[in-house]
Formats: structure tokens, sequence, C-alpha cells
């Protein structure tokens, strides 16, 4: 039962990501071919909300409901950061959905997209047996 | 009810996706991403000897029911809530969509490339299958996808991001501009 709140804040995301259409690979092409304001408007302001709160977080020292001092690990630099980065924008104008959109696509009622998530789990399980012959 | 149905302004939708950010630190301690749910999903259910899916899955087991949320969400807005209308797209990209021969605008993907015949057609696969799979591969490789790297990583002032989410970036205008024409003329 512990796990219910990230059930509900899955479901609001998942929510937001149908209503905002991030989700639609027609927005995912408008944006890539910069013929509108709304994808970059989202996931701009987006960050600025996230960079304020990680803000006021750091600064106030605010710990979680429960009581614990917040911590986020640092992204690490890796030549994966180009060359997956690449790939993954590659994949992401054709399928028109990063992992999170998938997730929500497949609630809405479109049971193909179940497909190509079955397909981005193969491609990491890949990666995962390549992972130490790759340029990291 | 209509406000329910309608979609959201950018100014209102994109906030909301921010503030996933400090609440699921508030929750819980937990950094914002969705990517990792493939790799936990390869963990519990492929049975390998790899190194990287030897870890205690069940440890993150909130980002997998996250991704639970994430499918009821979208039953509860893209179902129950289904907006009635088409995305309302730019004409510029309506114009430049139909030459590449989408017809059926009526969903939130065009459901005359994207269907389980499709699959079977070299287009099909390439779009869904070897698609699904760069993203898989990618966001992995990259340590993150466009919730990872793009909102909590550069929340984050993290260098990393940046360079990552420019590359999400790059790959994805490379494709749009110089490959997609050809593979949706297959």
């Amino acid at each position: 039962m512990a796990n219910l709140k990230f059930l509900l804040a899955g479901t609001f995301f998942g929510f937001i990501l149908i209503k905002a259409e991030v989700i639609s690979w027609f927005r995912i092409q408008e944006m890539f071919r910069f013929q509108s304001f709304h994808m970059y408007g989202i996931i701009g302001s987006a960050i600025i909300v996230g960079m304020i709160s990680l803000l006021i977080i750091k600064k106030y020292k605010i710990k979680t409901f429960s009581g614990d001092e917040i911590k986020i690990a640092p992204k690490e630099f890796t030549k994966g950061n180009v060359i997956g980065g690449l790939l993954f924008g590659l994949g992401w104008a054709m399928t028109g959905a990063c992992p999170g959109p998938l997730y929500a696509l497949i609630g809405s009622g479109l049971p193909i997209v179940i497909v190509t998530l079955l397909s981005a789990v193969f491609g990491t399980y890949v990666y995962g047996l390549l992972k130490d012959k790759l340029p990291h | 009810m209509k406000i329910l149905t309608q979609p959201w302004p950018w100014y209102v939708a994109g906030p909301l996706i921010g503030m996933m950010v400090p609440l699921l630190l508030l929750l819980g301690n937990k950094a914002f991403g969705i990517s990792s749910t493939l790799r936990h999903l390869c963990a519990a259910c492929i049975p390998t000897k790899a190194k990287f899916f030897d870890y205690d899955w069940k440890k993150e087991k909130w980002n997998l029911i996250f991704a639970l949320g994430m499918i009821l969400g979208g039953f509860i807005a893209g179902y129950i809530f289904k907006n009635p209308n088409p995305v309302a797209l730019s004409e510029n990209a309506v114009r430049d969509l139909n030459n590449l021969g989408i017809q059926d605008y009526s969903g939130l993907i065009p459901l005359d490339v994207f269907n389980f015949s499709a699959l079977l057609t070299l287009r099909g696969f390439i779009l869904i299958i070897f698609g699904g799979f760069m993203v898989g591969f990618g966001t992995r490789y990259a340590g993150g996808c466009t919730s990872g790297h793009a909102i909590m990583g550069l929340s984050n002032l993290q260098a990393p991001s940046l360079v990552a989410t420019c590359c999400f970036f790059a790959g994805g205008v490379i494709m749009t501009w110089f490959i997609l024409p050809y593979i949706m003329h297959l």
C-alpha cells in the first residue's frame, strides 16, 4: 500500500500527458519540423518549474513527507549521452513516443503501442547484453 | 466536462509536468524518470545472466507502479474523457504530413500507419518495431529519456543531461527531415 501514492502520481502524469498531446505522433512531427510552439512551450515551462522547485528544495533544505533528507544522484558524463541520445532521437521521431508516452498511449486504447513498448524493452535488453562492448 | 475532454494549452500542461519533479522527491526521494522501467521489466521478466540486469528490481518497484498509473491515467484521459476532435495541428504540419501520405488524422497517432496489419509491411515494421527498439536501446545507452534527462536532469542543472537532450533533438531532426520521407514512401 506504500506504493499507492506512486500509482496515483503516475495516473496524474499519464492524464496530463494525454491532455497535453505530447504523446501524439503528430505533435512530435510538428515539433521536429519547427511548425508549432506547443511542444517547446510544454518542455520549456516544465523545465523552468522543475528548476525553480529544486532551487527551493535545496535552499530551504525541504525534506520528504516522511522526513528524510532529499538526495538527487548526479548524472554521469558518458559517450552514451551522445551516441545513445542520437539513437533515441531517431526512434523518437519514428515512433512519435518516448518511454513515458508509450504507457499512456496503451492506456488510451491503442493496443498497437504494446508492440512498440515490447520492442523498446527488447532494445533495452540488447543494450544490457552489449553494454561492456559499447564505448562509454 | 469540457475541461476534461479538451486538450490543455502548453502553459497549463507544461508547469504540471514540471511539478512531477518535486512531487516524486517529496513522496519518496524518487528522481523523475521513466525509461528505467524498461530495464526493470527486463530484470523482472527475462531470465538472463547479464550483469546489467542482476540487481534487486523489487527495490525499484515504485517506478513500475508509476508506469502502471500512467496506463490508468492514459485510459481516463484518452478513453473515458477522449477528445472527440483531431489534434489541432498547424496548417504547415498538415501539408507536410499529407505529402508523406498520411490520411487519418482522427486519433492521437496516424492510425493508417500504426496498426497491426501494418506490422507486416516494411514501413510498419521499421516505424513500430525498429523505432521502438531504438527508443529502448538509445534511452538506456544515453542514461535517460525525455523525463530523466530533459526534464529532471536539466531541472537539476546536469551538464550530461544538456548534452543528451541536444542529441535527442538532433536525432529527431535528422530522422524527420532526412530519413522519414524515404521510410514513409516504402
